[in-house]
């Protein structure tokens, strides 16, 4: 039998604010275990929650950037349930109205795109962390963590393989970044998917039994535990078992899921709404306010590269994908280069040497004044792609050279006196008649050789362009 | 509305509370005066009223993002049961 695979993720994205979501303790990473677990972070009897409307700026942000409905008032709740690291007993959420409501995701795969519809997105607090085996009998509990503000982006099961799983949440991962509202650092937890999965009779309507896989901080674990558990529930049902709902966990390391413990009152949550927090009003000017103040977003970014700059897709998607990126590539644009053999540049030569280095853009030793000259130097003709290359390789080390004077003393320079060039072409000409027979019966790939050899001579620093004219020329 | 007593002793259990027997048929009493009083709320014709989530009519007021508390862990601590290398220390839970 064949199956369709039915895919929604609940995304919890850590936003980028100095202080808690409802305290003014710190939520720097890295702190020694409790420093930053203030009264309230600990739930000692009598403290009451603040809302940080920075927290609450990134969630409108959100909601604009996915054309979502923000709501003019939305609600705390409390959802109860008893783990150590949540001293309160309760986590504080959003159920009935959440702040961010029906959004929309386009994503792409491959050549096809799609768009993912988003159920809602709502702002919560995180819990602290466990940490097992410290003492005998005993879990260790940090708090800093405790209160730091998420936003949780529920999505419609609108994705029908793991590879759209990957697209929806790699195009997430990227805009929650462009927006500035999440560092996007996955191995500190920053940004979190957990995959709802089920399959159904290929062409059918009703929706099987879900089971979510938990947690995963990486798009090749999302990748790995899709493919696991599609699998699983296929053998499954074509043994003619049933699915039962539930949770479960990824291990990395064999490569499987595994169903946790199922409780039986786990989702028995008891929502209600917080007394110790009022609704949350957000006017229309505000809205229009934080609308203003964010910058172009990706998606439009990338249609006017395409239609400004004549950027192929490929181009402009990779121009976007990070703000830094497309920061850099404006930056050379404004000194003068062309667009075009930028992008091309940034995206090959630039790319894989921040690779190799493990640097980020913004760290890239050659800045973008420095390639746009460089760039300029191919564009005047001063020197071939070739030596623009090897320049670059200089500059990656040593990016204060005199870019001009090192095209000089290295002798980068290409030739493109046409005298001297004609002079060449003479000199190859005259060795090499049985090629120029060859083409002139008809044999174009002899035009080809001429050249190369023309190259030869002038040791690559011949200008190709002029190379071409003048050889057709003389030819003709 | 009525409320048995395996949900008393269910609702206990999700929030951790050992009741006996007798308190938990004391608890269903309770419980079942706080539940018919809403019985006869829900009597009241509401069709032209929206709907509040807080007793008060006013809006949350916000907080800066404005760092406003300081490392206090040397005291909190001295009145955990147990703390070891900084983290609170609990009854071991198994996943």
């Amino acid at each position: 039998m064949n199956w369709d695979v039915v895919i929604g993720i609940e995304t919890h994205v850590q936003l980028q604010t100095k202080t808690k979501i409802f305290s003014g303790a710190s939520t720097a990473f890295g702190a020694e275990p409790n420093t930053q677990a203030c009264v309230l972070s600990i739930a000692l009897p009598g403290t009451l929650p603040v809302l940080n409307y920075e927290a609450v700026q990134c969630a409108i942000k959100f909601g604009l950037a996915t054309n979502a409905e923000i709501a003019p008032r939305s609600i705390f709740a409390r959802k109860n349930y008893f783990y150590p690291d949540l001293p309160k007993g309760y986590q504080i959420s959003q159920y009935e109205l959440p702040v961010v409501g029906k959004g929309l995701l386009e994503i792409e795969v491959g050549d096809i795109k799609k768009t993912v519809r988003i159920t809602r997105a709502h702002l919560e607090e995180d819990a602290g962390k466990s940490t097992h085996g410290v003492v005998e009998n005993g879990t260790g509990i940090d708090l800093n963590r405790a209160g730091t503000p998420l936003l949780e982006i529920v999505s419609e099961p609108d994705m029908t393989s793991a590879a759209e799983a990957v697209a929806y949440a790699k195009k997430l991962h990227e805009l929650v970044q462009w927006i500035g509202i999440c560092d996007g650092n996955m191995q500190e937890g920053s940004f979190r998917c957990d995959i709802n999965v089920s399959i159904k009779p290929k062409g059918t309507d009703k929706l099987g039994t879900r089971r979510e896989i938990k947690n995963l901080n990486s798009f090749k674990f999302i990748e790995q535990a899709i493919h696991y558990e599609t699998q699983w529930q296929i053998e499954m049902l074509e043994e003619g078992k049933t699915i039962q709902q539930a949770t479960v966990l990824f291990n990395p390391e064999t490569g499987e899921t595994k169903a946790m413990r199922s409780k039986e009152e786990a989702n028995d949550y008891r929502y209600f709404p917080d007394p110790d927090l009022l609704p949350l009003e957000i006017s229309d000017e505000e809205i229009s306010q934080i609308k203003k103040s964010m910058t172009e977003l990706p998606h439009l970014m990338k249609v006017r590269l395409e239609k400004d700059y004549q950027l192929s897709s490929y181009d402009a998607s990779g121009i976007t994908s990070d703000k830094h990126v497309a920061d850099y590539f404006f930056a050379t644009l404004k000194e003068g280069a062309e667009p075009k053999q930028i992008a091309n540049w940034i995206l090959g030569q630039l790319f894989s040497k921040l690779n190799e280095s493990n640097l980020s853009i913004e760290h890239s030793p050659i800045k973008p004044e420095v390639l746009s000259l460089l760039l300029k130097r191919i564009q005047d003709g001063t020197i071939s792609n070739n030596g623009a290359k090897q320049l670059f390789e200089k500059l990656w080390v040593s990016p204060d050279i005199e870019i001009d004077a090192f095209i000089e003393s290295e002798g980068l320079k290409q030739v493109s006196d046409s005298g001297l060039i004609e002079t060449m072409i003479d000199e190859v000409l005259k060795n090499n008649q049985a090629m120029v027979d060859e083409y002139r019966s008809g044999k174009e790939k002899a035009f080809n050789a001429l050249v190369g050899q023309i190259m030869k001579v002038s040791k690559g620093k011949a200008n190709p362009g002029q190379v071409n004219d003048l050889l057709k020329k003389k030819l003709s | 509305m009525s409320i048995t007593h395996d949900e008393i002793k269910k609702i206990a259990h999700l929030a951790r509370i050992k009741i006996t027997e007798e308190e938990a048929d004391a608890a269903l009493k309770k419980l079942s005066g706080i539940l018919n009083l809403i019985e006869d709320m829900k009597k009241v014709d509401t069709s032209n009223i929206s709907p509040m989530a807080h007793a008060q009519s006013v809006s949350q007021r916000l907080r800066d993002d404005v760092v406003t508390e300081t490392n206090q862990r040397e005291k909190l601590q001295k009145i955990a049961p147990e703390v070891s290398g900084g983290l609170y220390i609990v009854p071991q839970v198994i996943e």
